[in-house]
């Protein structure tokens, strides 16, 4: 018995001992197992050019796909604002789904109610489930606003949000003038990006249209504030703090739209805030006056950005900027719409970023990357490569558009080190596993489900991305600014070190480049 | 106000404790007193709810009276909208619990990506096997249906996913396609697709499951159509004369209802095969196909999680013969229990064989209760979990000389409180069901138990209030906590929730104690 009271064993070593190692093989004879050695001809097949080709030609399955859906992406952006509930119309699994999703990534705490719509609300649609939900929703969490999404269920069944709400409002669930932004958010369009831009735009316009025709609409007078909007980001809490730090530094007036960075960031100290932080609604509303909207994610926000430009200001946008020409475009996008100027600690800190790539390149220098996420982060990560001198062979979007692709494809052009290099939209993890196996590169650059990659193909993982589920608290530091350039350079460099060492540290045969000094 | 009468009864020692958050309510009160205080906390709840609701939630809440058959609330019945219930769907439970872990078969999530993938991997069933190659568990395969296929229908998506399945996996053993919502709205057959291609497929097993989100109250329906999926397409397959692979012996069991969530159906099978029986399946943690057409060979059907597959259990009973036991591997007296009730199934040999077992590990349960139970001796816990933890731990913790104050199911049923009221909890117990965000959050407030035992969407915010917790569904990423070898895992992960230095650290300094301050607010 391996087992002992003083030095507990759990499951990292417990089934390694003799004991469960002889129980595992004799229950094999009941697997009906395949011949060990077609297993080991399939794996080395699945690593074959020939694999590639057949799994490139898939037209119907997904495996591992790099995406979630829109109703994620909706809450996301609901709960940025102050005090509010994100209700979510349909299926209740839905909305059990994201709250583990979000808590597992955030390691916080994540509210969201459903309208828990079952069989009979499939066949006589769900209106009496928003009627009794929004009531109780009001009633036992006192929110400042419910913003409603929709699952696929819904969708499919063709509930009228609008309709549905307003009836709702009639028969007393929530006051006639309680906010109830709502933005239709079908699972089968687009991805999570795709559900904050909806909800985002369903927000503002609620605030800015005329609150579904209860208010009259609000008129522009343009003041010289500039609006924010973070689209989805998984470091969201570290991201948002910096841009607000640029801007204070800056002394620009400005409202971030959608700012969840204190309710996925609340201390532990005896009390649960459910709601934290956000946009003020009266912020919400005011920010149709700004001089202009900077969207940090195109395509987070397609349909919110023109909407915008619509009322009338100047719209802006930035594919995730990460390191120093994104950023010094996005610095020199502020000043030149506020009309301020940039500070000379800015100068400093960007100064820092150059000196501390100067020190390093030569690590990076050509180093080839495979890198997969959501398409404004690959974009931002593969551009910050380009200015490293690293070569992003492989960027695969499973959300990115044919639109990202072309984008990309000219980004990859412009640059020496961008030749060779691929994007590739709509593809999976399954995809990328290929790719790292006819095309190998030195590391990967993804979210946690890398990992399975990083197993599979022996290709060394930086997790940046979301989700991250198996390394903790790295939301908390920003990857925008100059400074988040520098913890991305970081991230980066301490895999590299990390994999030298590991390849040199072998006594007596490889630990002659086992340097003390890199 | 409540709250603050107790804390007068208790003696300068225990006020002292209270402050370092590691008080138990229950060492003051009498029984009476306790019931009157979780009586007066459901009456405080319901004041929340419109009128409608507080009448249908007053029904899932009560204080257990000892002596009752079951805890004297309702169960298995939709959740009220808007709520906040903790319940997942009907897909959760057969995909994410039933189905997923069967690791030598391509599970597709039918429909739109996100179920898929919210659920990819984060259950942790564990299992051995080439993953890509001949084990598929944590792989994540969607139809990732888009608006052309909910117009159009799937079902001819679905043909050409099976095939690309075929050409790009040619070792799975099966596939089973899960439904998601859709699949049910728009009029597709799943069951004709799953036929025709079985038959191109040379008999290949193809298993259609109907668990659509949005049918039945919870996971539990769930778990039901995946059994159901299990008997239509798996056993009534099977051929009737079909000689398993394996020569019979008398001691052939089935372990039922085991995932294997960081190991647990391993540190279970090793006790049951010590004590010389012998294990031919395993459902569905590190389970198979072949595992699964055998087990109609078995002796008995041993049974861990009743909720999710007493149905298949029941079948093989009526159809084969085949008896089965519960039982319940979580804690020492549980276990020694359960071996003992196994053994009654069979002859002095393995009567023998589990005093055998009972005796061998006696001296590593005395050595875990000797280390732990001084530190978690005393401590309330309350629970809430899904559908077999929520009674099948209170033995773990009683072993350590701990008490559970409260506990509630998921998406338990009414067996499910019987066998609750009639085992496992003590008088005046709060009992809630289909609790929500809400009353959880209130219970715990006022009862400040000195663990809390539930699942990641609750985590954190009892952590925020200062009160230890573990995931109760997912062992908190540790385990495994079946069997003798995980009591001891157990006993280390419950004491270091507890005792964890942080939770003395909650409050700045300089601030007054947290807990004085809601007191003050009573």
């Amino acid at each position: 018995m391996a087992q002992s009271a003083e030095h507990v064993l759990d499951h990292l070593e417990l089934f390694r001992g003799p004991e469960y190692q002889q129980m595992l093989v004799k229950k094999k004879i009941f697997e009906n197992p395949r011949d060990p050695a077609e297993v080991e001809r399939i794996k080395e097949w699945t690593k074959t050019a020939e694999y590639r080709e057949k799994n490139f030609a898939r037209e119907a399955l997904a495996v591992n796909p790099a995406k979630a859906c829109q109703p994620l992406g909706a809450v996301f952006a609901s709960v940025g604002f102050e005090g509010t509930l994100p209700f979510v119309h349909g299926s209740q699994g839905c909305v059990a789904y994201y709250r583990s999703h979000l808590s597992r990534h955030f390691k916080e705490p994540s509210s969201c109610v459903s309208s828990s719509m079952t069989e009979d609300a499939a066949v006589f649609g769900g209106l009496n489930n928003m009627i009794d939900g929004l009531s109780n929703s009001y009633n036992m969490y006192k929110p400042k606003m419910i913003a409603v999404s929709t699952t696929c269920m819904a969708e499919v069944i063709g509930d009228d949000l609008n309709a549905f709400i307003k009836t709702s409002k009639e028969k007393g669930s929530v006051p006639a003038d309680f906010d109830v932004p709502f933005a239709h958010t079908p699972a089968f369009v687009g991805s999570h990006v795709t559900g904050y831009d909806n909800a985002l735009k369903g927000i503002l316009e609620h605030f800015w249209d005329g609150k579904a025709g209860t208010a009259p609409k609000l008129e522009r007078k343009q003041n010289g504030a500039i609006n924010i909007i973070g689209g989805f980001d998984g470091y969201t809490v570290g991201n948002l703090r910096e841009i607000k730090r640029i801007l204070a530094l800056m002394g620009i007036q400005h409202t971030i739209l959608a700012d969840n960075s204190e309710v996925f960031d609340t201390p532990t100290d005896g009390e649960f805030r459910m709601y934290d932080g956000g946009t003020t609604l009266e912020d919400a509303a005011n920010a149709v006056h700004a001089k202009a909207t900077i969207s940090m994610q195109q395509w987070c926000t397609e349909k919110t950005l023109p909407f915008v430009a619509e009322h009338g200001q100047d719209v802006v946008s930035f594919n995730y900027p990460v390191g120093l020409s994104a950023t010094d475009d996005f610095i020199v996008a502020l000043s030149r719409i506020s009309g301020k100027e940039i500070p000379e600690q800015l100068a400093r800190e960007r100064g820092r970023l150059v000196d501390a790539i100067a020190d390093s390149s030569a690590h990076i220098h050509g180093k080839k990357f495979a890198i997969y996420g959501d398409p404004d982060l690959c974009y931002g990560l593969a551009a910050f490569l380009l200015e490293l001198g690293a070569e992003p062979t492989h960027v695969l979007s499973t959300n990115g558009s044919k639109a990202w692709h072309e984008k990309m494809q000219v980004l990859l052009a412009s640059s020496p080190f961008g030749q060779g290099c691929q994007a590739y939209p709509g593809r999976d993890l399954w995809h990328m596993r290929s790719l790292l196996f006819t095309e190998p590169v030195d590391f990967l650059i993804g979210n946690t489900y890398g990992k399975y990659l990083e197993r599979d193909t022996g290709t060394p993982l930086i997790r940046i991305g979301f989700p991250v589920f198996d390394r903790h608290h790295h939301h908390r530091s920003p990857l925008w600014g100059y400074q988040g350039g520098l913890n991305v350079l970081v991230k980066i460099l301490d895999k590299i070190f990390d994999e030298m060492d590991k390849k040199t540290n072998v006594l007596g045969k490889t630990d002659y480049s086992f340097d003390i000094i890199r | 106000m409540l709250v603050a009468k107790v804390l007068l009864k208790k003696s300068p020692s225990q006020q002292l404790t209270f402050e370092g958050h590691q008080m138990s309510l229950a060492t003051t009160q009498s029984i009476a007193e306790i019931r009157a205080r979780n009586k007066e906390l459901i009456e405080e709840v319901l004041k929340v709810y419109p009128e409608k609701t507080a009448k249908r939630r007053a029904k899932h809440l009560n204080v257990h009276q000892a002596g009752k058959s079951d805890c004297g609330v309702k169960s298995n019945i939709k959740s009220i909208p808007g709520v906040m219930t903790i319940r997942g769907c009907a897909y959760a439970g057969s995909k994410g619990v039933v189905w997923g872990p069967i690791k030598d078969m391509v599970h597709i999530s039918h429909g739109p990506v996100g179920c898929g993938q919210y659920s990819w991997g984060s259950r942790r069933n564990y299992y051995v096997g080439t993953t890509g190659i001949d084990s598929f568990v944590t792989l994540q395969f969607t139809s990732d249906f888009q608006e052309k296929d909910i117009v159009f229908g799937g079902d001819k998506k679905l043909v050409k996913i099976l095939d690309e399945i075929q050409e790009l996996f040619p070792l799975n053993n099966g596939i089973t396609i899960q439904s998601e919502c859709p699949i049910g709205l728009i009029g597709d057959d799943i069951e004709a697709v799953s036929r025709a291609k079985s038959k191109e497929y040379g008999g290949k097993t193809i298993v259609p499951v109907r668990c659509e989100g949005f049918r039945g109250v919870s996971q539990s329906l769930g778990h039901h159509i995946a059994n159901d999926a299990v008997r239509d397409w798996i056993f009534d397959k099977l051929e009737s004369d079909g000689k398993p692979t394996f020569e019979p012996t008398p001691y052939d069991v089935a372990i039922i209802g085991d995932y294997n969530i960081g190991g647990d159906a391993w540190s279970s099978r090793i006790l049951l095969e010590e004590m010389g029986l012998r294990v031919i399946a395993q459902w569905s943690g590190d389970g198979s196909l072949a595992e699964l057409e055998a087990t109609p060979k078995a002796k008995l059907n041993i049974l861990h999680c009743y909720r999710s597959m007493n149905y298949i259990s029941r079948h093989m009973e009526e159809k084969f013969g085949i008896p089965w036991c519960e039982y319940n591997f979580f804690g020492p007296s549980k276990i020694a229990e359960s071996l003992r009730k196994i053994a009654g199934y069979f002859d002095d040999k393995i009567k023998e064989g589990a005093e055998r077992v009972i005796e061998k590990y006696q001296p590593l349960v005395n050595a875990v209760i000797a280390k732990y139970r001084p530190r978690l001796e005393g401590k309330t816990v309350m629970l809430y979990v899904g559908g077999l933890r929520p009674r099948h731990v209170i033995g773990a913790y009683e072993d350590l000389g701990m008490e559970v104050i409260g506990t509630g199911y998921e998406f338990g049923h009414n067996d499910d409180y019987q066998r609750t009221a009639q085992h496992y909890v003590k008088d005046s117990t709060l009992i809630y069901d289909d609790v929500n965000g809400y009353e959880f959050e209130h219970f715990v407030e006022k009862l400040q138990p000195d663990l809390v035992g539930s699942g990641i969407k609750e985590k954190y915010v009892f952590q925020k209030m200062g009160v230890p917790f573990r995931q109760m569904h997912s062992w908190d990423y540790s385990g495994p906590y079946h069997g003798y070898d995980g009591f001891a895992i157990f006993a280390r992960d419950m004491d270091m929730a507890i005792n964890s230095p942080v939770w003395k650290k909650t409050k700045a300094p300089w601030k007054e104690a947290s807990r004085a301050k809601l007191l003050a607010a009573e």
